[in-house]
């Protein structure tokens, strides 16, 4: 055991100092969501919404004007095939990734940005340094629970950020919802929302937990937390990187600022 | 045996299919039949048989006669659909209701009074997948172990259904997450080989190396986890830093810590570029985890924990069906890489590893053994990688079916592939290894104890979502 300990110290800190401080994050070369560039679009083509296997974009008729194109980031896979089908490149292949947002039309691409909702809630206030998750797997891939395994890793090192995984409901602030929720998961993540006290929230994470992702619907899946739980935080992604799941909880402790709003960047 | 499974040719005919080995031939070989009535079971003569034939029995209303254990297995206690999910006249998109009902468990013999019973799950603790262990024990030592699994059931078979060939990899690479590669890999093999389609030789030795990248991260995620369970706090951290190493690495080559989006049918989706670069990390990750590993070899507290527990002899890893490193651990001396092989390992030397002891120790020396092995396949696919194209073109004929398989990082994954009179997806059926390993890792809880339980369920380095589907 003292043998460990020394291999420990020998191996010093190996934490990044991201987000506390500017720098390195660890995604260097991840693809992240596809950018919408609307003005190299060309008209009457529609490549990228026969590629996109989950509606994440689709054609919507827009009076005479014609058709536009429709573009839903709470949908994604980040497959890429839309970069790839597009010929012009309105639909080019972007590092961004940081997709957490707090109102579920902001993954929605749109014109107009609406200014920001800052923190809306008071009762958060308190829980700015001490956040207890409870994680439940309503029927993922098990993509979402290995980033989710990674944030303890002394890369991430979640701990420091003094937001901790909880055991129990009965000690959550927030629940962290991974999957499509089959329905026989239906049921225990109504029962374990129910065993949390208030006040309480709840994160979809990964596009799953947010839409219903690529098993959305058929005999066995729903559609994420769609009309399941009320939804505080949704981060999209397939699944979404341990920064990106570390973004947006300090989003949802208003410790870091949104970073997309009506589908775009904020610059 | 491998596995059996069942579909429907035509709306009203229904035909069961067993996939098996044949021996010294490099194809599998493959039996049909058509039931009209119940069929008798296989379960009694291949003991692995038994979940394939509760599963078929669930999904698709066929009966087996004389079944060892005729319960539901995917479809819980307390469903009751109009029809088997899987019949034609399933009503599309109608989500199945599950009422609330405790499972039927088998009664266990002896005094009532003295056999606690402890269900945990389907949410436990910790961030983990979702299912219920059902524990009948006394003080330390447990009588009967028994999963309820397929809490997580997505029907992932069934959406591959009417989508055209391409489009069924982004599926395949979210039936189990760390798995991606190995399940990407099966579909298009399935497919190509539906469609006799050979593919390129860069983008087989490119194939080799993001299977072999995926196996280096999920054995380094085993090893810390292992470490987790017998409570080495430095040596869980230093484990779960290197497969954060060895994530980082996979985004670096192919933008995403999963390898997705990369493989398609008839090759890659476009190139890579690890000349120069790929090569020297990989040695310095070797170096990094060859420390690691002499450590973890040389650590008694570790070592005391795992050696003897969860006991799995070669003859139940045979009959029940264990695959990949948990089969290898057990001395059977089976690889799909080498026996039977896919995409460049038939170029590519590779060392098996086996061991003979059959305990949580073994299966973790198979997978330390596995690393090496796998890094140094690596460096020779970098070596040996070829110039030329990454993709061919391929055309499907109706009617038309194939069989692909993977040796993914914990076993044998298949993927039975069928398309219609339009050249779209008919049927597909996934058999992921640790739907054969769940199946045998009651085995070897039965009669041991609460203390090794968690250790044990490491050492055989199970994902659900893979089981569920």
């Amino acid at each position: 055991m003292p043998l460990w300990t020394l291999i420990g110290l020998w191996d010093g800190k190996q934490t990044v100092p991201w987000p506390l401080a500017d720098g390195e994050n660890g995604q260097t070369g991840l693809l992240g969501m596809p950018r919408y560039h609307p003005e190299l679009c060309k008209q009457d083509c529609q490549a990228c919404a026969d590629a996109c296997p989950t509606q994440a974009i689709t054609m919507k008729m827009t009076g005479e004007a014609g058709r536009r194109l429709k573009v839903d980031y709470g949908r994604c896979v980040v497959c890429q095939l839309c970069t790839e089908a597009c010929p012009t490149g309105a639909m080019a292949s972007s590092q961004e990734w940081a997709f957490g947002v707090r109102e579920r039309e902001d993954l929605v691409w749109r014109d107009r940005r609406t200014a920001g909702v800052a923190g809306d809630d008071k009762r958060r206030k308190a829980f700015r340094r001490s956040l207890h998750i409870r994680h439940v797997d309503a029927g993922s891939c098990n993509g979402c629970e290995s980033e989710l395994q990674a944030l303890n890793n002394p890369f991430y090192n979640l701990h420091r950020l003094g937001i901790f995984f909880t055991a129990s409901p009965r000690f959550a602030d927030l629940l962290l919802v991974t999957g499509p929720v089959t329905y026989a998961m239906l049921n225990p993540l109504r029962a374990t929302y129910d065993a949390m006290p208030e006040p309480r929230w709840v994160m979809a994470v990964g596009t799953c937990a947010v839409s219903g992702g690529v098993a959305e619907g058929g005999y066995s899946c729903g559609h994420g937390l769609e009309g399941v739980l009320p939804v505080d935080v949704y981060l999209p992604g397939c699944p979404p990187n341990p920064a990106a799941i570390i973004h947006a909880l300090m989003m949802f402790l208003n410790r870091m600022p949104q970073r997309v709003q009506g589908g775009q960047l904020v610059e | 045996m491998q596995m059996g499974y069942a579909w429907y040719p035509e709306p009203n005919r229904l035909e069961l299919r067993y996939v098996v080995t044949e021996p010294d031939q490099y194809l599998f070989g493959i039996w049909r039949c058509e039931p009209r009535g119940p069929v008798p079971s296989l379960a009694g003569i291949w003991p692995l048989m038994g979940w394939h034939e509760r599963e078929i029995s669930d999904l698709f209303g066929i009966e087996f006669v004389d079944h060892p254990q005729p319960h539901r297995l995917v479809l819980h206690d307390g469903v009751n659909p109009i029809r088997p999910p899987f019949d034609p006249a399933y009503p599309q998109d109608t989500a199945l209701q599950a009422e609330p009902t405790k499972q039927s468990i088998p009664e266990i013999a002896g005094a009532e009074a003295d056999v606690q019973l402890l269900p945990f799950g389907p949410v436990r603790a910790d961030v983990v997948e979702s299912g219920e262990f059902i524990f009948f024990y006394i003080g330390e030592a447990i009588l009967h172990y028994h999963p309820r699994l397929f809490f997580k059931h997505r029907g992932m078979e069934k959406r591959f259904e009417g989508l055209p060939a391409e489009r069924g990899v982004v599926l395949a690479e979210r039936v189990s997450g760390v798995g991606s590669v190995a399940h990407a890999l099966a579909y298009c093999q399935a497919v190509e080989a539906a469609a006799n389609c050979a593919v390129p030789p860069r983008a087989q030795f490119f194939r080799v190396l993001l299977a072999e990248l995926e196996r280096l991260y999920n054995h380094l995620h085993y090893l810390g986890h292992l470490c987790h369970t017998t409570t080495l706090k430095v040596g869980e951290a230093e484990g779960k830093l290197l497969e954060e190493r060895a994530k980082q690495l996979n985004a670096r080559l192919t933008g995403s810590r999963f390898l997705r989006s990369i493989l398609t049918i008839g090759g890659l989706r476009r190139d890579l570029s690890p000349k120069g670069w790929l090569g020297p990390e990989l040695e310095a990750l070797r170096e990094a985890y060859s420390i690691y590993a002499r450590h973890l070899e040389n650590t008694d507290s570790h070592l005391d924990r795992l050696i003897t527990t969860g006991k799995l002899n070669r003859r139940v890893a045979f009959d029940q069906g264990a695959t990949g490193p948990v089969d290898r651990a057990s001395g059977l001396d089976r690889d799909l890489r080498r026996d039977h092989p896919y995409a460049a390992y038939g170029n590519l030397p590779l060392a098996v590893a086996v061991r003979e002891a059959g305990d949580a120790h073994a299966r973790a020396q198979v997978r330390m053994a596995e690393i090496d092995a796998s890094i140094a396949l690596m460096q020779r696919a970098l070596l040996l990688l070829p110039d030329g194209p990454i993709r061919s073109e391929y055309s499907i004929s109706p009617r038309s079916e194939g069989l692909g398989w993977s040796e993914s990082p914990r076993g044998t994954l298949f993927y039975a592939v069928h398309f219609d009179g339009e050249g779209k997806l008919a049927r597909v059926k996934i058999k992921s290894p640790s739907f054969s390993n769940w199946r045998v890792f009651p085995h070897t809880v039965h009669d041991s104890n609460m203390m090794d339980y968690a250790i044990n369920e490491a050492s055989f380095g199970l994902t659900i979502a893979g089981c569920d589907r």
